[in-house]
């Protein structure tokens, strides 16, 4: 089954103007982000320097996925994201401020500075994402299991990219998730490219979606990253989890607006020039400003609300202090007494 | 909280460490609504070491959950619940299995605490049967310990006895952070596998912690100090009883945790008796009898008056041959042979 048209009736204008002024937020977070983390590398480039160290991977051009998604769920909801987890963090209500704090390595961050952006961890909204591939799959089937158990209707989504669609880990998350009817929503956000591999080098088959049927699921393909199809695909698939009937698969056609990290030059990508002709935040403003549901005023003020959280995000960020050296064992174990108490370096230093 | 150190154990109530082990599990169940335990063969089967026998029939399906044969898709689950509330205790059927499912229990259950800052706790047991003996080949015969024990962020329990099976593992359920409890099949008193004379015993009755972190002497002794864990703790008591005869007095430290490693409870002996020995069931190099030797030696390497033995797997995986697999396990003869050594 292919989605590829969006159905507008079943969105008010001002269920549309959300969906931009999400996407328009977390696009301009990361260009915020990308800004700092450039503005000190040199001479050259070397990725363990300035304010933001570290491995960098954006989803600028993804933004369509998470909003069109995050727009069905509550913080009550728990989501799984991957390596690139900005959008979907933001999407789905994380505060900016302690998002912002954690990319710069600060105390005030989720994690303390222990974390970085690939690890971001928020028990208010049950947000966390994991660097490794597929894997974030396998502990949203326990949230939706807890969930389930619990009561209630809430729900988990488990968001992957293309490249994890042949891991292990997520074909046995597809089968458990199916055969114990978990309230869970599979995401695939399928950017083309795994680092420098294209899917067609990658995967057998055309779709991952009909990886589903595999798994007695339904799975549906949202082509043209478009958010308001993207919505409709998530409302449907969260409508199926909240009512009892088990999980789901969506796989959407995105785009990597920019390199797999930062840094990555992709020589490999053969339609580099194009690609900024792509981006689906002008395209879907073009769309609103057409159908009369946003005037230039309305983007003017819904990109200067973005700029102005994202500045004092990132100001909160800047001002607040890095971890004490001192604490480095501290939070290993639930158990505070534990802190710094099982370290053979600290046993030799003390006795 | 009751501790080793203040229960008494009721009356001569003799029990298998398996049954040991179940025990806890079903109190802390009755305890707890949030317990589950899930893993391959728990339910019907009971555990192919008899680590769930009865629980299914007593908690149902929706409490003991048989799960596929996909580990990373089930400790991972376990891991998710845990973050929202649940305590679960998965079972990984054999260590050796941990090759496929690693990922989620080193690099998700033991360190989302850490890299959370601390705001999301994993409380969660991985229990796990190790160990050889009985020629099951390289791929189901280790121990692996060493490896769990290594990684930060999971504190790491070994019982060797019915009692300590019990304790353990009621305080690894109430623990707030991973535990990985591992259990030696060779100290289950299963009825098909040949069982050291020590594997049923007295067991207190009820609510009954042993804390996480403790070790225990088993044995006190003057001149040497044996430090093991699990099924080596029996072969090393069996020697030290022979040895006494020939007038050495070894005292036996069995570890009990290796993370948190009471580092102290080594000192203190070693300070008495002045003599190592290491006996470990996991591999030589890079691992536990080294850190023990370690613990000593970054303290006051003049505490030693012998250089220290290790006994331990050396290096090469388990074979199936019966005498190929004696000759590789720390058993009574090579115990005895280091003790005899650091003694001379």
């Amino acid at each position: 089954m292919t989605a590829t048209t969006s159905n507008p009736g079943t969105l008010s204008a001002q269920d549309r103007q959300e969906l931009y002024a999400t996407m328009v937020l977390s696009r301009t977070f990361e260009d915020a982000i990308l800004r700092e983390y450039h503005a000190d590398k040199g001479p050259g480039f070397d990725i363990g320097k300035g304010l933001v160290p570290g491995e960098m991977h954006l989803s600028s051009g993804q933004e369509p996925v998470a909003a069109g998604v995050c727009a069905h769920l509550t913080t009550d909801d728990a989501v799984t994201a991957t390596h690139r987890p900005h959008h979907f963090a933001i999407a789905h209500g994380m505060d900016l401020n302690k998002m912002a704090a954690e990319i710069f390595g600060r105390t005030t961050g989720f994690g303390k500075g222990r974390g970085g952006h690939m690890h971001l961890f928020d028990p208010d909204t049950h947000f966390s994402c994991s660097g490794i591939i597929a894997e974030g799959a396998p502990p949203a089937l326990g949230m939706a299991f807890a969930f389930k158990r619990k009561g209630g209707n809430h729900i988990a989504v488990s968001v992957v990219g293309e490249g994890a669609a042949n891991q292990g880990a997520f074909h046995e998350s597809l089968n458990l998730a199916a055969l114990w009817n978990l309230p869970v929503v599979f995401v695939i956000e399928d950017n083309e490219w795994a680092i420098s591999v294209p899917r067609s080098k990658s995967t057998a088959v055309a779709s991952n979606a009909d990886r589903a049927s595999g798994y007695g699921m339904p799975g549906v393909t949202v082509e043209g990253n478009d958010v308001e199809a993207v919505h409709a695909a998530a409302g449907e698939a969260v409508r199926r989890a909240r009512a009892g009937e088990g999980p789901s698969l969506i796989e959407v056609r995105t785009l990597r607006l920019l390199g797999h990290f930062e840094g990555d030059a992709q020589g490999y990508r053969p339609e580099l020039v194009e690609v900024p002709s792509w981006d689906p935040i002008p395209r879907y403003e073009t769309v609103l400003i057409d159908a009369g549901v946003l005037t230039s005023d309305d983007v003017s003020r819904i990109k200067g609300q973005a700029s102005e959280r994202v500045e004092t995000a990132i100001t909160f960020a800047k001002d607040s202090p890095e971890p004490d050296p001192a604490d480095l064992l501290d939070n290993i174990f639930a158990d505070s007494a534990l802190d710094n108490a099982d370290s053979a370096l600290d046993n030799a230093e003390e006795d | 909280m009751t501790t080793t150190e203040t229960a008494t154990p009721a009356a001569e109530r003799r029990l298998s460490t398996s049954k040991a082990m179940v025990e806890a599990i079903a109190l802390e169940m009755e305890r707890d609504p949030n317990v589950i335990y899930l893993g391959e063969d728990v339910d019907a089967y009971g555990g192919i070491f008899s680590s769930t026998t009865g629980l299914g029939k007593q908690f149902g399906p929706d409490r003991i959950l048989d799960t596929p044969i996909s580990e990373t898709a089930f400790i991972g689950l376990a891991i998710g619940a845990a973050t929202e509330g649940l305590r679960p205790i998965a079972e990984l059927m054999f260590v050796d299995f941990m090759g496929v499912c690693f990922d989620q229990i080193y690099n998700h259950m033991a360190k989302i605490h850490y890299e959370s800052g601390g705001n999301v706790k994993v409380p969660m047991v991985l229990a796990t049967a190790v160990g050889g003996g009985y020629s099951d080949g390289a791929q189901h015969s280790q121990c692996l310990w060493g490896t769990f024990a290594h990684l930060p962020g999971m504190k790491v329990v070994v019982p060797s006895n019915p009692a300590d099976a019990k304790g353990l593992m009621a305080s690894a359920i109430r623990d707030d952070s991973p535990v990985v409890y591992m259990f030696h099949k060779g100290v289950m008193g299963l009825p098909w596998m040949s069982k050291n004379r020590r594997s049923i015993d007295v067991v207190p009755e009820g609510e009954y912690l042993v804390p996480i972190g403790k070790a225990n002497v088993v044995r006190e002794g003057s001149d040497v100090t044996v430090v093991t864990v699990s099924l080596s703790v029996h072969h090393c008591l069996d020697v030290a009883d022979e040895l006494a005869g020939s007038g050495i007095d070894a005292e036996v430290i069995d570890l009990r945790s290796l993370v948190p490693l009471d580092r102290q409870a080594v000192l203190d002996s070693v300070s008495k008796t002045g003599r190592l020995v290491v006996v470990d069931e996991d591999y030589l190099s890079f691992g536990l009898s080294a850190e023990i030797a370690s613990t000593v030696t970054d303290v006051d390497p003049g505490m030693l008056r012998a250089p220290v033995q290790r006994v331990a797997v050396p290096d090469v995986p388990i074979p199936y041959a019966r005498a190929l697999e004696y000759a590789a396990l720390p058993r009574q003869d090579r115990i005895a042979a280091a003790i005899r050594a650091v003694m001379a």
